[in-house]
């Protein structure tokens, strides 16, 4: 049997420069926003480079663990979400991409279950419904996407003629609507209760210490890394207005959680799917008869 | 390396505390003082804890509280008592429920001592504490060689 796989050597240079680079731009960006979060309170906040003496910190840490097995799933979130930006930022597949980072949020669902603690537990359930909720309209992204440009690819979006906002300034909204579930912020910062809100410890992270803990921070910037990129994704082909503007979502994301208390579940699920509806699904009905 | 002096991450108990030493701990995260500079978090898990912060003596029904958290924390970690109850017992000591101060219970590395302790004495106990911590990590990463973990 030849198996014959052709793989670009640019495609294996730009994966392992987006392995180095992702999380150093999502740890700096976690840095940078938590200087603007200080800066809005009234505070000096801490220094630009803080997350990555936190993770260091973790690293130097003892792991206590309830079950051996809890960290294991805790490595394959890290794994999968490391894979889910490795396909997007080398042009893959949406569809894949989208699949493989539900997978990812899957595996942390799991690893908060399989630690059997009443706050684990209540957080990875709130997980749940997170992923309930923001699901639909990311795949209606990538649908619109497909729509538009009549590819799922990620390289041939990104060389399509026109930025695709044009075309799905609906989905946009929707979309950044979602952002907040997925970048973890208030108001909809449900299962992992981030910042002050300790109303059910720390969530899914709860039973998680030292290196555990480590990887799942880590996760958190190739996401951030991951979600930035896909921002880019609607304003390309120019970088310049593409990167700017990408920033100054996550700027409004900032904006967003400094001026939100936390929501209640329900209304995290029930806004995000009427705005999956009202935004998303009418901006594809459009797009269909117009098409 | 020493990161651990550069993100001390907070768990702070009430043992008995009136209360007046607590609001002095939660000013030191407010604008004024604003410990997040120096990397300081105000986690509420033990788990993720660095640094125990008590306030207040320990009575009979806060000792198994304060060993069970103390007992959560992943090492290395340190112990602040703050104010005076949480260093003896205070005006609280002659109590007939009141055990005394949390070293009582648990090994307590630091006593900062008022009534109430003022937010930059307790600030000034937290980075005391840090030369701590990293003392045990250095020790605990000692001991990890000769067993050969």
């Amino acid at each position: 049997m030849n198996i014959n796989i052709n793989i670009d050597p640019g495609t294996i240079i730009l994966a392992l420069f987006y392995l180095v680079a992702a999380p150093l731009f999502g740890g700096l960006l976690t840095g940078l926003d938590r200087i603007i979060t200080a800066r809005m309170q009234g505070r000096y906040g801490p220094p630009l480079f803080q997350p990555f003496y936190d993770v260091l910190k973790l690293y130097e840490k003892e792991s206590i663990v309830v079950r051996r097995s809890q960290n294991i799933y805790i490595l394959f979130f890290l794994i999968f979400t490391i894979f889910t930006g490795g396909l997007f930022f080398t042009g893959g597949d949406l569809l894949l991409v989208i699949f493989s980072l539900t997978l990812a949020g899957i595996f942390l669902v799991l690893a908060g279950f399989k630690a059997s603690s009443p706050y684990g537990h209540i957080g990875a359930e709130r997980e749940l419904i997170q992923i309930l909720a923001y699901e639909p309209m990311v795949l209606l992204t990538a649908a619109g996407m497909y729509m538009v440009t009549k590819s799922f690819f990620v390289k041939d979006i990104l060389n399509f003629n026109v930025p695709v906002i044009y075309y799905l300034p609906g989905i946009f909204i929707g979309f950044v609507y979602i952002l907040t579930i997925k970048l973890r912020k208030s108001p909809y910062d449900l299962s992992t209760s981030h910042h002050g809100h300790q109303e059910i410890v720390k969530g899914i992270t709860t039973e998680f210490s030292g290196p555990a803990l480590g990887m799942i921070e880590i996760a958190h910037w190739y996401e951030v890394a991951f979600i930035m990129g896909f921002i880019y994704l609607f304003f390309a082909p120019d970088p310049l207005i593409a990167v700017s503007l990408a920033l100054l979502v996550y700027f409004l994301e900032i904006v967003i959680d400094n001026a939100f208390a936390r929501a209640k579940w329900q209304v995290a699920l029930a806004s995000s799917w009427l705005f999956t509806l009202v935004f998303g699904f009418s901006n594809i009905v459009y797009l269909f008869i117009w098409k | 390396m020493a990161y651990l002096k550069k993100s001390p991450w907070i768990i702070h108990y009430d043992a008995t505390s009136c209360n007046g030493c607590d609001i002095e701990v939660l000013a030191c995260l407010t604008p004024m003082y604003d410990v997040e500079r120096f990397g300081v978090i105000n986690s509420g898990n033990p788990k993720h804890a660095d640094i125990l912060l008590i306030t207040g003596g320990v009575n009979e029904q806060s000792k198994s509280v304060v060993k069970n958290i103390y007992d959560q924390m992943p090492e290395p970690k340190v112990v602040v008592a703050i104010g005076i109850c949480a260093t003896s017992g205070g005006i609280f000591k002659e109590c007939y429920n009141v055990i005394g101060g949390p070293d009582k219970i648990i090994p307590v590395d630091i006593y900062v001592p008022g009534c109430a302790a003022r937010p930059e004495s307790i600030i000034d106990g937290v980075v005391k504490a840090l030369g701590i911590l990293e003392d045990k990590r250095t020790k605990m990463v000692a001991l990890q060689k000769k067993e050969g973990i």
